[in-house]
């Protein structure tokens, strides 16, 4: 290997520098978090304790926080799997050029790129002038699948854009008909990249604060119920809440990439040795 | 050959038709909605279908929309030359620095993790460093740089800056280090032999492909930082405005109608903007 050159240590200084500057601040609400019942919002700490996390257990103290979880929770799942069905389905779409695609498209592009708060202002003002009620189920539901959808297709146009057709004019070759084709030869190559879209539709939806601010109805989602906490809350019990949230977060990041992984492993293993040479 | 062609529609429209149900229900409705609406008239407790251009009238006839506007751009030119200059620097890094594929793969997750984290919390989670006896203060005084604590960190344009760049950097790195991935490497090497120093390389060579990601990556940021009225809200503590806390503001004061004709005015400018991007890019073609 040549050796480094100078611009590798610059750089890497500079790589360094952002990793801390995007985990840096998350990182001091953790540790304030566990700040002494006497501390406050910043440094110095005042002892450590676990005060404010069983503050937020005390129902009283600070709103609704396990219903607006248990409802974001509830939420992200459906728009999860709502988004991985309906993005395989686009993917496979437009595979081939069909009338209208282009508009759909351009659709697509519109709805990744439109300001949120208009999906919020327009869902609200649609279903309170057609006499509906709003509820995160329903009106939030569709403003979050509006932000989900397009990268769910955005991933499956990268996904279909690398994919080999040989895999499915040889299964083709060999009798399999269309579903068959589908179920065994395509859904299975492509299956890691859906746990990617899966990862997004989730996270996506459980972080969403503008597009179900006018869409949610009477009961909050979490990060609603986050929002309106820092208007009134001023003790680390915000800190606590930020914390939990983060690490439920990163638990489900690692529990996608876990499966992603062993997926892959997988594969590798039961991966055809043709061509390898061995007898 | 025709029937055929029939079908492969046929079976196309089938297979769009829930993402084409969810995009008319909840974007085409909406906007055509907002629309409308825009020509309403409010009271004080209802409003009322009317068409009549009066909102329109007030929108641009007020100073404060002017002012407004002025300052969305503001905030997405310097947000936007912020997360390229990083985004960029960190996307080279990874991709032409970075030697093993394990590493580079490792080093890219590490970069967009914070991505699928909660907005609003990693807004907060600032103001242990910006506030007035932050992080960044006690510091700075420490050190013997400032007397008294600054008061403009925190609840300013420039925390408003901060938190854009904090958030949106990675809408840069992921569509530039993809594209600097697909490119040649011998391309480099051939600059290399040709008697191309490092800045050469990198001016001649590495941007002028790097573009498309570039484009795409400025056309998430703009979108982002120019829709944006939350992050304006909680790190101006109310003291800045842009069009998206104009919108909000009206909403909050059940003034539909002029919410709807401002939210008008702002995708028409929205939309502009991206479509002078999008003739430097076919998206299709970089996924």
């Amino acid at each position: 290997m040549e050796p480094r050159p100078r611009s590798f240590y610059v750089l890497t200084a500079f790589f360094t520098v952002f990793i801390l500057f995007l985990y840096g601040p998350t990182i001091t609400i953790g540790i304030l978090s566990f700040q002494g019942e006497g501390g406050g919002l910043t440094f110095p700490m005042r002892g450590v304790s676990l005060h404010w996390f069983y503050d937020l257990f005390e129902q009283q103290a600070v709103g609704d926080i396990w219903g607006s979880f248990r409802r974001s929770f509830l939420l992200g799942l459906m728009v999860m799997i709502v988004t991985v069905v309906v993005s395989v389905m686009g993917g496979l779409a437009f595979r081939s050029k069909f009338p209208g695609s282009n508009i759909l498209f351009y659709l697509i592009i519109t709805s990744l790129v439109i300001p949120s708060i208009l999906i919020s202002l327009g869902v609200g003002l649609l279903f309170s002038q057609s006499g509906l009620e709003v509820h995160w189920s329903t009106s939030g539901f569709g403003a979050q699948l509006t932000w989900t959808l397009p990268f769910g297709l955005l991933i499956m146009f990268a996904v279909f854009n690398r994919f080999d057709k040989s895999y499915e004019e040889a299964a083709r070759d060999l009798g399999a008909s269309p579903w068959q084709t589908l179920r065994h030869v395509v859904l299975p190559i492509i299956a890691p990249s859906l746990i990617g879209v899966a990862l997004f539709g989730f996270t996506l939806s459980y972080d969403e604060f503008a597009r179900t601010l006018l869409t949610s109805g009477s009961y909050n989602t979490l990060p609603l119920e986050i929002f309106g906490m820092t208007t009134n809350v001023t003790s680390p019990v915000l800190y606590a809440l930020g914390t939990l949230t983060t690490v439920f977060s990163l638990v489900i990041i690692g529990v996608f990439l876990c499966v992603a992984l062993i997926m892959n492993r997988r594969k590798s293993r039961q991966a055809s040795d043709a061509g390898k040479g061995d007898l | 050959m025709n029937k055929l062609r029939e079908n492969t529609a046929l079976k196309g429209w089938l297979m769009v038709s829930p993402l084409a149900a969810v995009l008319f229900f909840f974007l085409v409705l909406p906007i055509i909605l907002i629309v409308i609406v825009s020509f309403w008239r409010a009271t004080e407790f209802s409003i009322i279908p009317a068409f009549e251009f009066d909102n329109y009238a007030f929108l641009f006839g007020s100073p404060v929309t002017y002012t407004v506007f002025f300052n969305t751009f503001k905030y997405a030119l310097i947000t936007w030359a912020c997360t390229l200059l990083i985004g960029f620097t960190v996307a080279y890094y990874l991709a032409f620095h970075i030697r093993s594929l394990t590493w580079q793969i490792a080093l890219f997750l590490l970069c967009t993790i914070p991505f699928w984290t909660s907005n609003i919390i990693r807004m907060i989670s600032w103001i242990p460093f910006l506030g007035r006896n932050g992080i960044a203060n006690s510091a700075l005084l420490s050190w013997g740089v400032i007397d008294e604590p600054l008061e403009w960190l925190l609840f300013s344009d420039f925390a408003v800056i901060l938190a854009f760049v904090h958030l949106y950097t990675l809408f840069m790195v992921v569509p530039i280090f993809n594209t600097m991935m697909r490119i040649d490497k011998s391309l480099i090497e051939a600059a290399r032999d040709a008697g191309a120093n490092g800045a050469q390389i990198l001016w001649n060579v590495i941007i002028p492909l790097t573009k498309p990601g570039i484009m795409i990556g400025t056309i998430f940021v703009v979108t982002l930082v120019m829709g944006d009225f939350i992050t304006v809200r909680f790190m101006s503590g109310s003291q800045s405005a842009n069009v998206g806390r104009l919108i909000s503001n009206d909403i909050a004061l059940l003034q539909y109608p002029s919410a709807s004709a401002t939210a008008i005015v702002l995708l028409v400018t929205v939309l502009i903007t991206i479509g002078i991007l999008l003739r430097f890019v076919d998206i299709r073609k970089e996924l």
